[in-house]
């Protein structure tokens, strides 16, 4: 069994090392500190650290002049509050003034759990994917969630990465490499591709077993940055297998399965398909309970992958 | 008197010049914002040019002051400013609005010197000023940010949220200045949804509050030096101004909010401004 670790936890600890390194760092918080444990940074860096009330708008804005200012600001708030109010913010104060901030939305996905549909970000990687120059960074656990702390530190640019609240299991390891627009290949395979973003990671590769037990090989692919996508991975993925199921904790609008859709109708047009939300809010669970809610499970990659076999099987 | 016989002169002159280039950008792009752009000429001007540390020479400086057109839609004072200054040359002004150019409608702050943010959707320029002052707090620099807004503008609640912002951190590097022309782009402030009692309004964020006359060179020179001499808490300066001023059909009208002078018009502009 893989270890179950909280993102926000790698998170949290990995925004201490990098304040420790770097004098630029500094972090803020809109009144949910203890939440999004940007408190250990707070301990630590206090003079560094800006809480800036309940007003996700006024952060981003703050952030950027603080970027304007050579500062290198990890603006942080819930997901579905700071993409979907701060939107603008992030638009013309960040994106279109291309100012070095790291946006980071908490609460990612069906952590938010029993907080309910106005809790739960299903939308915001859509909203992020859409802004010209954003980055947009989703990663699988914990371990995985230190480098991408790290590695957007030291990109120049905005960035937005994805930070969930409950533990996870831990499935990437320490000595994997993370480069931002880098995917991963986590397994090879040749019948079926299974692309994968966030913590669906650890569903994605569990199909891929149960699928290799009914004679099908599946090759899994991580894909923790959704913008830049690493089209070349995923056109040499799909020009292998032919087929591709997209697997992401977030609505199939807009998200991973749109982004490596649009990838392949241009480049490699195999049929695909995309097991995520689909287009309805959220309910209130465990997370648990949630992920079987909207079937983010294993089993449904693998009905998925034999709907995409059948497809192509001549009657 | 805090600036000379001589100064005033000077100033007077130069927002004359300046009121000259509102009404030939407009006329030259056939669209663009003179109303609001008329009532901040002299804010503007004594701002840059009398207070501001900055260097056209070298506009990344990093210890400069900042200042940003939180009502970004004014860009024809705003960018006549930086070119009188120096940022950029004067004539490139008579590219305004040009799809070759880079003096967009609305200001972009990566390809103008001497604009160090975006903006164009109202209501984002404060907390992107106190951004600036917490920044300048942490190094110990003396670094001030200034911040101009339109009274439309301060409909938009991220202002408020900014403005407690400022405040909280006690941020005296912060300049707000609001260009009280008390129109908007509909009609009156007060007829679209006033905003009455404006002093105490910032008083009661904890802000101190200074009221001019917005057109008086004296005034809006010696406010700025009041608002830097004002410790620990942030200035908002309540400038009241007149919409369209120093053309006489243009002033006090919502009508000139967004609207281009014609060549009858831009002659008859000139004329007044001579
Ligand atoms: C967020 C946002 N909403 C609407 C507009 C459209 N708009 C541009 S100027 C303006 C009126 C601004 O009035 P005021 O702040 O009083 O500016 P001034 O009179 O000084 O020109 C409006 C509604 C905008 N630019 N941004």
């Amino acid at each position: 069994m893989a270890e179950m670790i909280a993102p926000r936890q790698g998170y949290g600890e990995a925004l201490v090392r990098l304040g420790e390194k770097h004098n630029d760092v500094v972090v803020l918080d809109a009144d949910c500190a203890k939440a999004n444990l940007t408190t250990m940074f707070k301990g630590k860096y206090p003079n560094r650290f800006f809480n800036i009330g309940i007003s996700e708008c006024d952060l981003v804005g703050t952030a950027a002049g603080l970027a304007v200012a050579g500062k290198v600001p990890f603006a942080n708030a819930y997901a579905n509050f700071l993409t979907g109010r701060a939107f603008d913010q992030m638009r013309v104060s960040v994106c279109y003034s291309n100012n070095n901030v790291k946006i980071v939305g908490h609460n990612a996905g069906t952590s938010a759990a029993q907080e309910g549909a106005t809790h739960l970000p299903l939308e915001d990687i859509s909203l992020m994917r859409s802004l010209p120059r954003m980055t947009v960074i989703v990663p699988a656990d914990s371990l995985e969630m230190e480098k991408a702390v790290e590695a957007a530190y030291h990109f120049e640019g905005p960035v937005y990465l994805r930070v969930g609240k409950l533990p996870v299991p831990v499935v990437t390891k320490r000595e994997d490499p993370f480069v931002i627009g880098k995917a991963k290949f986590y397994k090879e395979g040749g019948d079926v591709s299974i692309i994968s973003t966030g913590i669906m990671l650890d569903e994605a590769l569990k199909a891929a077993e149960e699928l290799e037990t009914q004679g099908i090989s599946a090759e899994v692919i991580h894909v923790h940055t959704i913008k830049p996508i690493d089209a070349e991975a995923i056109i040499k993925t799909a020009s292998k297998t032919k087929h591709v199921v997209t697997v992401e904790e977030h609505s199939i609008i807009g998200g991973l399965g749109s982004a490596v859709a649009e990838v392949l109708s241009e480049n490699c047009p195999v049929p695909v398909k995309r097991v995520g939300t689909n287009d309805r809010f959220g309910v209130s669970g465990k997370m648990d309970e949630l992920l079987d809610f909207f079937e983010l499970r294993s089993h449904r990659i693998v009905s998925s992958a034999f709907e995409l076999l059948k497809e192509k099987a001549p009657v | 008197m805090t600036i000379t016989v001589e100064k005033n002169a000077y100033l007077k002159d130069l927002t004359k010049k300046i009121r000259r280039h509102i009404v030939k950008m407009t006329h030259h792009a056939g669209s663009g914002h003179p109303g609001g752009s008329l009532s901040a000429t002299e804010l503007l001007t004594v701002l840059f040019n009398e207070h501001m540390r900055v260097d056209p020479k070298n506009p990344d400086w990093n210890d400069r002051d900042c200042f940003f057109l939180s009502k970004g839609h004014c860009t024809p004072v705003y960018y006549s400013v930086l070119a009188e200054k120096g940022f950029f040359p004067v004539e490139e002004l008579m590219t305004f609005r040009d799809v070759d150019g880079r003096l967009h409608g609305h200001p972009c702050g990566e390809h103008i010197p001497g604009v160090d943010i975006s903006s164009g959707s109202l209501g984002q320029g404060l907390s992107v000023g106190n951004g600036v002052a917490l920044a300048a707090k942490l190094d110990g620099s003396e670094r001030r940010s200034y911040v101009m807004i339109g009274d439309g503008e301060l409909q938009e609640g991220q202002v408020w949220e900014a403005a407690m912002t400022t405040a909280h951190y006690n941020l005296d590097n912060v300049c707000a200045i609001i260009d009280w022309n008390k129109i908007q782009l509909d009609d009156f402030v007060e007829n679209v949804k006033g905003v009455k009692n404006l002093g105490d309004k910032f008083r009661s964020f904890g802000w101190h509050v200074i009221e001019i006359d917005g057109h008086d060179l004296e005034q809006v020179d010696e406010a700025y030096r009041e608002a830097e001499r004002t410790k620990g808490r942030p200035t908002a300066i309540l400038a009241h101004t007149v919409k369209g001023k120093g053309i006489s059909f243009m002033e006090d009208t919502h009508e000139w909010h967004g609207l281009a002078p014609n060549d009858e018009q831009l002659e008859i502009a000139l004329k007044e401004l001579e």
